[in-house]
């Protein structure tokens, strides 16, 4: 008789089961109803039709469009500031510890809080921003009702809301390098400026992997942000990705919007799981 | 003849009730959670009773939207319905194929009560009819603030010419905005467009039948289009309010009623807001239908309340029948008032509403009492409605589309909606 | 410390005063303002302070939906917690502790369940063949599921801090495989278990997305979406707005007082070691 083993598979049998119902079964399920008619009762296959549908109506397509600028902004404001907030707070300066709270707080805070204040503060004609802005003669935009600046100004929340976090990661990697590093350096003779480009941002590589797989998984999949902002307004200025597939789930199109979930899951697909993958698998063959 | 034979039946069941030789009688109402919609269910079913001692009634009450739609349908195929339910009038209807499963009431007593325009969202192609209305149906136009009139000495306008020469003083005159539109909330945006199809009837009486078949479009229809055309001129006259953008509805109202703006384009069931944000200023604010190009036809266009059917097959179908008839008559009118206030007109003939009336309400009724003056909005004629229209109104409303282009795409976001009815002809 | 230090210190915490904190003190203020006051916004101090008055308002609103909304979502996040880190640990526990060729499947799903999202309709369509959808404990098991990724990979981590000659010992003692976990490893596991629960519970907590989808229904309105909704009903009134908004801010800032060291480790587990 085989002797069991002390580590049993059943011990994976909860959570499998529930990841397989909730997650797998209807992420399969989405790529068979992406190409129906479906009303949740009945689902009458129509081919491609959804995805021509996507790609062809201007206000889908500015979604996915809106969706790649969005997790690029973000995800690169997020990474470039981050590492700099890093830097600067790993530094020794005064009040180091309290400013590093200070920054990451909003990761903590609610989402839908957050979008919510902001539009206050961004509201054109009693926002303070503007009345900051009027009270040095600077004529206030339209933050969010100007469709020009709409999606930017929800990224720049964004990026106010998300900073933090790149920083804290920033922050575990720059502590992981070694001084030796740095003592090399000076004895060479490099200036500060050249043990930042020449040192700190070679070694937090893995930092910065992790900083823009996670910022642009966020940004790709974000929908909370914008639609307690603008609601993918004015117009479709600030659709993207997600906030098309909840109006299409809405609105009763129910194959169209999962359509849309198929594209988002095929984005992330292709852009950030090879990333991923090569970043993670030093950790599976650990 | 036949309407002799009920009369002789559904007395006869009185009779016998009032006389104790049936046995008390259970009937089942079912009807959506909506607050107003119970409270009005339950007064007049107690009315019914308090009249017909051997008859009572259960009020249940399901959920509204999809779901309810759902519940309703299940329940019509399985023949499991209520004795009497509630559900939309106009397009929704058609979807219950009532033809099939509900029973017509052309031959009640009060019948005659039931206003033409009403009854034509509640009918089949064949002429029967199958609802009676137990809310207040609502009117689509422009709220105004009526101070402002009177100050400024303008008239009602009866074309858009004069609503925009209105405009065109009361930017000149005032530091007001002439017209409030409030984006933030988006379906808000849709109205002047929405609120036009009373002149796009005038004009092409057959539009919605067409526009069902997928013959009639919004862009290549110059009537139906001018809804956007108009929205755009607003736009570019540059009426709105300075934070259209970000206002939203409670905003407009708090405008129209306090004077900071002057026209709200808006359905009228937002009088009840006012009453409720502003009761000083609800009588500073007036109401009238969107105007069109000609004076000679102005009218409104408006919303179909919500109506009660009876069931085919069902087992007391005579006592259902005779309770919509009830429902049809004057004194259900005052009941429905009593129970949650006057916000329009009943469409049954011989209701009248107190004289107190909010100035909006009373500005809207004699549209109702004249003959084609009414005509119901366009989703109470056609299935065919797309979800992005409020989204389209709000770019042109922003300037960021121009009024055919919007067009244009609103009738390629339609056929989505066809195609998923599954609709002939799409 | 030097001069320049303490300088480019104070510089730096000015602006970050500015940028980070003045919002919230701008939150704080005009919560505690009357209606009329908020009606135009800015920074003066109220006149009357009336931050009790509007804290009872906003609890009143609607009757007491925050309240609802306050259990339900607790009701959430504690259920779907307590089996994140039970089933999350025994997981990451035989992931750790056999090697197969399963753990790279096992692996490739974990990593998809971080990343990918949801397909929101069919997973509405599953939960009404199940009847959990508009549950609790529908939203509960979504909840496990979409958080299950996370809670592997720390506990994974973990474990490998754990010496083996703990459960080795513990089997010749003649313990079975559950005993071994439940007695031997779970216990050792607190800090990470710490970790877990914080950051799961805020990010739960914060959810929006999935209850408005998987949730809907007046009688299972969560925290998230009550201030949701609470923004078109307190349009005139946004000093009760901000009120609510400083309601859903406290929890966090509690818990960022006093877990700030674990938040610190789960949100940058996983990423930096390389």
């Amino acid at each position: 008789m085989r002797k069991r083993s002390p580590y049993p598979y059943w011990f994976v049998l909860p959570a499998a089961v529930i990841f397989t119902v909730l997650f797998l079964v209807p992420t399969i399920a989405s790529f068979w109803f992406s190409l129906t008619n479906w009303d949740l009762f009945d689902a009458s296959f129509i081919g491609f039709e959804n995805y021509q549908q996507f790609f062809s109506e201007p206000f889908l397509l500015r979604g996915v469009v809106n969706t790649l600028f969005f997790a690029v902004l973000t995800s690169g404001a997020k990474t470039v500031l981050g590492l700099l907030l890093a830097v600067l707070l790993t530094s020794g300066m005064f009040a180091q510890g309290l400013q590093r709270s200070i920054v990451f707080f909003p990761v903590l805070v609610s989402t839908i809080g957050v979008g919510l204040l902001f539009t206050e503060l961004m509201h054109p004609t009693e926002g303070v921003i503007n009345l900051a802005l009027g009270a040095v003669g600077i004529p206030g935009p339209g933050w969010l009702t100007n469709p020009k600046l709409a999606l930017f100004s929800v990224a720049m929340v964004d990026i106010w809301r998300g900073v933090g976090l790149a920083t804290l990661i920033y922050i575990a990697g720059l502590a992981s390098i070694s001084p030796d590093y740095y003592e090399a350096a000076r004895i060479d003779g490099a200036t500060r400026l050249q043990q930042f480009w020449r040192v700190t941002v070679p070694l937090v590589r893995p930092a910065t992997t992790t900083v823009i797989i996670l910022s642009l998984i966020g940004g790709l999949r974000l929908f909370d942000l914008i639609w307690a902002m603008t609601r993918g307004g004015p117009g479709f200025a600030s659709d993207v990705l997600a906030s098309v597939v909840y109006k299409q789930y809405q609105a009763g199109f129910y194959g169209l919007s999962t359509a849309g979930n198929v594209i988002l899951f095929l984005l992330i697909a292709v852009l950030v799981v090879p990333l991923a993958f090569r970043f993670y698998r030093k950790e599976v063959d650990q | 003849m036949k309407d002799r034979l009920f009369q002789t039946t559904a007395l006869t069941a009185v009779f016998a009730v009032f006389g104790g030789a049936l046995a008390a009688q259970e009937m089942t109402i079912l009807v959506d959670n909506n607050p107003d919609t119970v409270a009005i269910t339950e007064a007049l079913t107690a009315a019914y009773t308090a009249k017909n001692p051997g008859v009572t009634w259960e009020v249940e009450a399901r959920a509204g939207g999809a779901e309810g739609d759902n519940i309703v349908k299940t329940r019509l195929a399985t023949g499991e319905m209520a004795d009497v339910f509630n559900y939309n009038s106009g397009a929704l209807l058609q979807a219950l194929r009532p033809s099939r499963t509900l029973e017509p009431i052309n031959d009640i007593p009060n019948f005659g009560n039931l206003l033409e325009s009403y009854t034509q969202t509640v009918s089949d192609g064949d002429g029967n009819v199958y609802g009676v209305p137990h809310q207040a149906a609502m009117g689509g136009g422009i709220l105004y603030h009526v101070p402002t009139y009177e100050q400024l000495g303008l008239e009602i306008p009866t074309t858009w010419e004069e609503f925009m020469a209105n405009n065109a003083q009361i930017a000149s005159e005032t530091d007001k905005a002439p017209i409030i539109q409030t984006y933030r909330d988006t379906w808000t945006s849709q109205l002047f467009v929405l609120a036009d199809y009373f002149n796009v009837q005038a004009e092409e009486p057959d539009f919605a039948a067409q526009y069902t078949n997928n013959e009639s479009k919004y862009a290549t229809t110059p009537a139906a289009k001018k809804g956007f055309d108009r929205l755009q001129s607003a736009f570019e006259a540059g009426y709105f309010n300075a934070d259209f953008g970000a206002a939203n509805y409670n905003d407009g109202l708090r405008m129209v009623a306090t004077g900071s703006g002057v026209h709200y384009p808006m359905l009228t069931f937002s009088i009840a807001g006012i009453q409720q944000n502003h009761p000083e200023q609800l009588n500073d604010v007036g109401f009238f239908a969107q105007p069109g190009d000609s004076a000679e036809m102005n009218g409104l266009t408006v919303w179909m309340p919500s109506t009660y059917y009876v069931p085919k097959g069902g087992d007391h179908t005579d006592i259902a029948k005779d309770f919509v008839n009830f429902v049809a008559s004057p004194d259900a009118c005052d009941i429905i008032i009593e129970a949650v206030g006057a916000s329009g007109p009943l469409l049954i003939k011989g209701c009248t509403l107190p004289d107190d009336v909010p100035t909006a309400v009373g500005d809207m009724m004699p549209y109702f009492e004249q003959d084609g003056r009414t005509a119901p909005a366009l989703e109470f004629l056609s299935p065919v409605k797309g979800p992005a229209l409020e989204q389209l109104t709000v770019e042109v409303g922003s300037g960021i589309r121009d009024a055919q282009s919007a067009a244009e795409l609103y009738d390629r976001d339609v056929e989505k909606q066809a195609k998923q009815l599954r609709l002939p002809n799409w | 410390m030097t001069r320049r230090q303490l300088i480019t210190g104070l510089i730096s915490l000015a602006c970050a005063f500015v940028i980070f904190v003045i919002p919230f003190i701008f939150v704080f203020i005009n919560a505690s303002k009357s209606a009329a006051e908020t009606a135009r916004l800015s920074f003066a101090l109220p006149q009357e302070w009336r931050f009790w008055q509007n804290l009872v308002e906003v609890v009143q609103a609607r009757d007491y939906q925050l309240l609802l909304a306050y259990f339900n979502s607790i009701v959430i996040t504690v259920g779907a917690i307590t089996l994140l880190v039970i089933f999350g640990a025994m997981v990451g526990y035989v992931l750790q502790r056999r090697k197969s060729g399963w753990n790279k499947v096992i692996y490739g799903f974990v990593l998809a369940g971080l990343m990918m999202p949801p397909a929101v309709v069919p997973t509405i369509w599953v939960l009404q063949g199940l009847g959990l959808f508009k549950t609790l404990h529908g939203m509960i098991l979504i909840q496990v599921a979409y958080g299950l990724g996370f809670c592997i990979l720390l506990f994974r981590a973990f474990v490998s801090t754990i010496p083996r000659d703990l459960d080795e010992a513990a089997i010749v003692d003649g313990a079975k495989p559950w005993q071994v976990f439940f007695r031997v490893i779970l216990p050792l596991m607190k800090p990470v278990t710490v970790t877990v629960i914080v950051v799961q519970s805020i990010t739960i907590f914060n959810d929006f997305t999935h209850p408005l989808y998987y949730l809907p229904g007046k009688e299972n309105v969560t925290v998230q979406l009550t201030l949701y909704n609470f923004q078109s009903q307190f349009v005139s009134q946004l000093n009760l707005l901000f009120m609510n908004i400083l309601l859903v801010t406290i929890p966090p800032l509690l818990v960022f007082i006093f877990f700030n060291r674990q938040i610190v480790a789960g949100m940058t587990a996983g990423g930096v070691k390389g």
